[in-house]
């Protein structure tokens, strides 16, 4: 009997081994995707990045077994584990969606010239030189910014009883759930908040970090908080749904990021639209066709896009974002245009990691030079200035000279908790 | 009457007691352990395998072609394999020392993050300034120190006070990652967000980045497989753990035995924190443990705290979580859901066989009485007969 077993197992375990054999030999020659993600599909974050890859493979005319995606992948050695595997493997192109991906990314695409890698949100490639390695991002700014106007007009919804276009400051006071305090999210906070106030003129900002991508009850905990110190709408660059959910809770209007949340406490949401890059990128490395070592996709191009409306969005508010969208397209509005800007605070501030040394402004305290950190070496200096003067309007050039962003200054009106 | 009484005690067992009941085996053969173990193997995969085709794209069979492909696929696959085995065999043979003792450390997490804390303060501070061999020197020494040091604070309260080790050792985990969190926001004083790559302090590649790790585990799992069967220490350990008391009749100073076996647990823990660093200069992160300290009491006590057995339990756990990560992908999975569950199950049924590997059940007749076992009449026969 014991015999019998045992030799039936091992004879199992023959057949397997050789299917492993055939499964691991089928489909070479053929073209071959992967995308490496940091959280699964439940995170909006990541499943906005694995439909838009699975959409674009589709259209490219990709079958199953041409593209993979793995999740839950660290921003440790493991990343390059994973690339290296799928450069093994004979993949032909592997995308990254995470910031701290980067150097596992890069690590693999020097060992594997031939292999393209892509890394959304990265900061190197300009810098790196290497030919297979490409950042890419998207000028979300611009949609947070419509998203920000929204949020605007639904403040003077809620609060001007008596349409003269005011509300008091303290209902003019919004809150952000921010994730960490890097660029990306600054640029971000920053662009929403000058939203809101090209509609609310009064209108300040309190932002808190979460010092996490994805911590669903840190983003409620932080939410509830801002709400308790009197934040009249709640917006958020952070990945669960804690900050929505608090929202919903608290009856207060919340403005999301990635994609609709489906709450009655819903306004609007930008996100970014992952596939015309993914499309691009499939497309060259099949041509055998260089990628862009920075790629950022825009308002123009539908990279950044805006949902719906929600049941808590003001009513006249399509109508207006259909006008500021049109502006900034044709570039006679710019998000970060200094004349709606100050930055007395940044320039006073004596902080161990003040910006104020790269800061030079006018009399009424509005920016007419900033060295930024474009190039990241790792030490955190600004070297570029990117302040430029366009059409009249005097504006920081927010991810022209890398795709990633990096407007990093705290300006008047936001104050970190 | 008695008549009577004994029918109403049977029906009132017909009425409240389970048709089956469980009773203590003696020791099965070897034969029948692996026949067990393996029935439960092969139960458990053919069972994910059916999970995995209902809710992913592919077939019943892809599953295994995955789970092979994942781990043997490529020598790269293969090799990880090899060393995600090697650390946790580093892990288990940490944990069994005090496990033999019946000192029931579940520090492990605490101490091996330990030992990556002491490994990476010096490679961050020194890294660059002072010449490689050196710095992984003092890398190494640092990081056992610490291990011992997060080991041996319970072990001599335990000695003492006799505290619950089960207990402290756990808070030390929490205590470890404070720890980690405070060195961060109190002495790197940079902008990063998260802590960045040490400058130096990388260890040698034997061929490749793995091999002397996989070695160093693989060589003390068979030390000290020879330390717990051979040594006078692994003698004393033994006794300790069946009764302290036999151990204080036969003259075993069991303060010191306890104090000296968690320093050895301590060490080899913080050793495998210096190799999570020194491996790759690899940056701290209070998850770099991975939870082996968890996961270690799970293999040493699938291979009965036998070094040896651990070689197995250890390979097959890391076996199941390497390949079920290329399961997940190729089935098109894009959460880790049905992975865990598949992860958890093959993990339940593997415990269970020590259920029935320490215990079997028997059935009740009618009258609630306990059915003969088979073999035992013709026992008393074969006795009878003589």
């Amino acid at each position: 009997m014991f015999k019998k077993i045992l030799s039936l197992s091992l004879a199992l375990l023959m057949i397997v081994g050789c299917l492993a054999v055939f499964a691991s030999c089928s489909g070479k020659g053929k073209f071959k995707a992967a995308l490496i993600c940091l959280h699964g599909d439940n995170s909006t974050y990541d499943k906005n990045f694995i439909d838009a890859f699975k959409t674009a493979c589709e259209n490219k005319g990709l079958s199953k077994k041409q593209y993979s995606i793995v999740v839950d992948v660290d921003e440790k050695e493991v990343c390059y584990d994973k690339a290296a595997q799928f450069a093994d493997d004979g993949y032909d192109i592997v995308f990254a969606d995470s910031f701290g991906h980067e150097p596992f990314m890069l690590k693999a695409a020097q060992e594997f010239p031939e292999v393209q890698f892509c890394h959304a949100t990265g900061t190197q490639a300009h810098s790196a030189n290497v030919a297979n390695y490409h950042n890419a991002f998207a000028s979300i700014y611009e949609g947070r910014y419509l998203a920000g106007v929204a949020a605007g007009l639904k403040l003077l919804e809620t609060y001007d009883t008596d349409n003269d276009g005011v509300i008091t400051d303290a209902q003019a006071k919004i809150g952000y759930v921010g994730a960490w305090p890097y660029a990306e999210v600054v640029s971000g906070y920053t662009s929403f908040f000058l939203g809101v106030r090209s509609i609310v003129a009064n209108a300040t900002m309190e932002v808190k970090y979460t010092n996490s991508w994805y911590d669903e009850t840190a983003e409620k905990q932080t939410a509830l908080a801002l709400i308790e110190d009197g934040c009249t709408l709640i917006s958020q660059h952070a990945d669960s749904m804690g900050a929505p959910t608090a929202c919903d809770e608290k009856g207060i209007p919340n403005v999301s990021y990635n994609g609709s949340t489906n709450k009655n406490t819903f306004v609007i949401a930008s996100k970014i639209n992952w596939v015309p890059y993914f499309e691009y990128a499939i497309d060259c490395a099949m041509n055998g066709k260089k990628i862009d070592a920075d790629w950022t996709g825009t308002i123009g191009t539908d990279s950044v896009q805006i949902t719906a409306l929600g049941s808590a969005a003001a009513a006249n508010t399509q109508a207006k974002l259909d006008e500021v969208k049109a502006e900034l397209v044709a570039g006679t509005r710019k998000v970060f245009d200094c004349s709606k800007f100050t930055v007395t605070g940044a320039k006073a501030d004596t902080s161990k990691f003040s910006k104020a040394a790269y800061i030079t402004m006018d009399a009424d305290g509005h920016l007419t030079a900033y060295l930024a950190d474009v190039d990241d070496d790792g030490s955190y200096t600004g070297e570029t200035n990117v302040i430029k003067t366009e059409g009249g309007i005097t504006y920081f050039a927010e991810s022209a000279l890398r795709s990633a962003p990096y407007f990093d200054i705290i300006i008047d009106g936001i104050s970190i908790k | 009457m008695e008549q009577k009484d004994n029918q109403v005690t049977a029906e009132q067992k017909k009425r409240f007691e389970l048709p089956f009941h469980i009773v203590k085996r003696s020791t099965l053969p070897l034969k029948k352990k692996i026949l067990v173990y393996a029935i439960a193997l092969v139960g458990s995969l053919l069972l994910s395998s059916l999970i995995c085709w209902i809710f992913g794209d592919g077939n019943p069979l892809d599953f295994f072609a995955y789970l092979f492909k994942g781990t043997f696929g490529t020598s790269r696959k293969f090799w990880l394999l090899l060393l995600e085995t090697a650390f946790l065999l580093g892990a288990s043979v940490a944990l069994i020392p005090a496990f033999k003792m019946k000192f029931w450390n579940l520090g492990g997490n605490g101490q091996i993050l330990m030992g990556c804390l002491a490994s990476y303060a010096f490679a961050y501070k020194l890294g660059g300034k002072m010449p490689e061999w050196v710095l992984l020197l003092l890398m190494f020494v640092s990081s056992v120190a610490a291990g011992i040091l997060w080991a041996v604070i319970p072990a001599i309260f335990k000695a003492i006070f006799n505290t619950n080790e089960t207990l402290f050792t756990l808070m030390m985990n929490y205590i470890a990652e404070g720890v980690v969190l405070c060195f961060f926001a109190y002495w790197i004083h940079g902008q990063d967000v998260a802590f960045p790559k040490p400058n130096g302090g990388v260890l040698p590649a034997l061929g490749n980045n793995m091999l002397l790790t996989i070695l160093v585990f693989f060589l003390l799992a068979g030390l000290m497989f020879v330390y717990l069967k051979y040594s006078k220490h692994g003698y004393e350990i033994s006794v300790v753990g069946e009764s302290v008391n036999t151990a204080k009749y036969i003259g075993i100073d069991v303060k010191k035995v306890i104090i000296r076996t968690l320093i050895l647990s301590g060490a080899i823990a913080g050793l495998i924190g210096f190799f999570l660093i020194a491996r790759t200069s690899a940056p701290l992160d209070k998850t770099l443990h991975n939870n082996m300290g968890f996961t270690g009491i799970m293999t040493s006590w699938l291979a009965a705290f036998n070094p040896l057995f651990m070689f197995l339990t250890c390979f097959f756990i890391a076996f199941i979580n390497t390949g079920m990560s290329q399961v997940q992908t190729d089935f098109g999975f894009t959460n880790n859901a049905i992975s865990k569950i598949v992860i958890g199950l093959i993990y339940f049924f593997v415990i269970a066989c020590a259920f029935f590997i320490n215990y079997k059940i028997v059935r009740r007749d009618d009258s609630g009485q306990k059915k003969p076992l088979k073999k035992r009449p013709q026992i008393r026969q074969r006795g009878t007969n003589k």
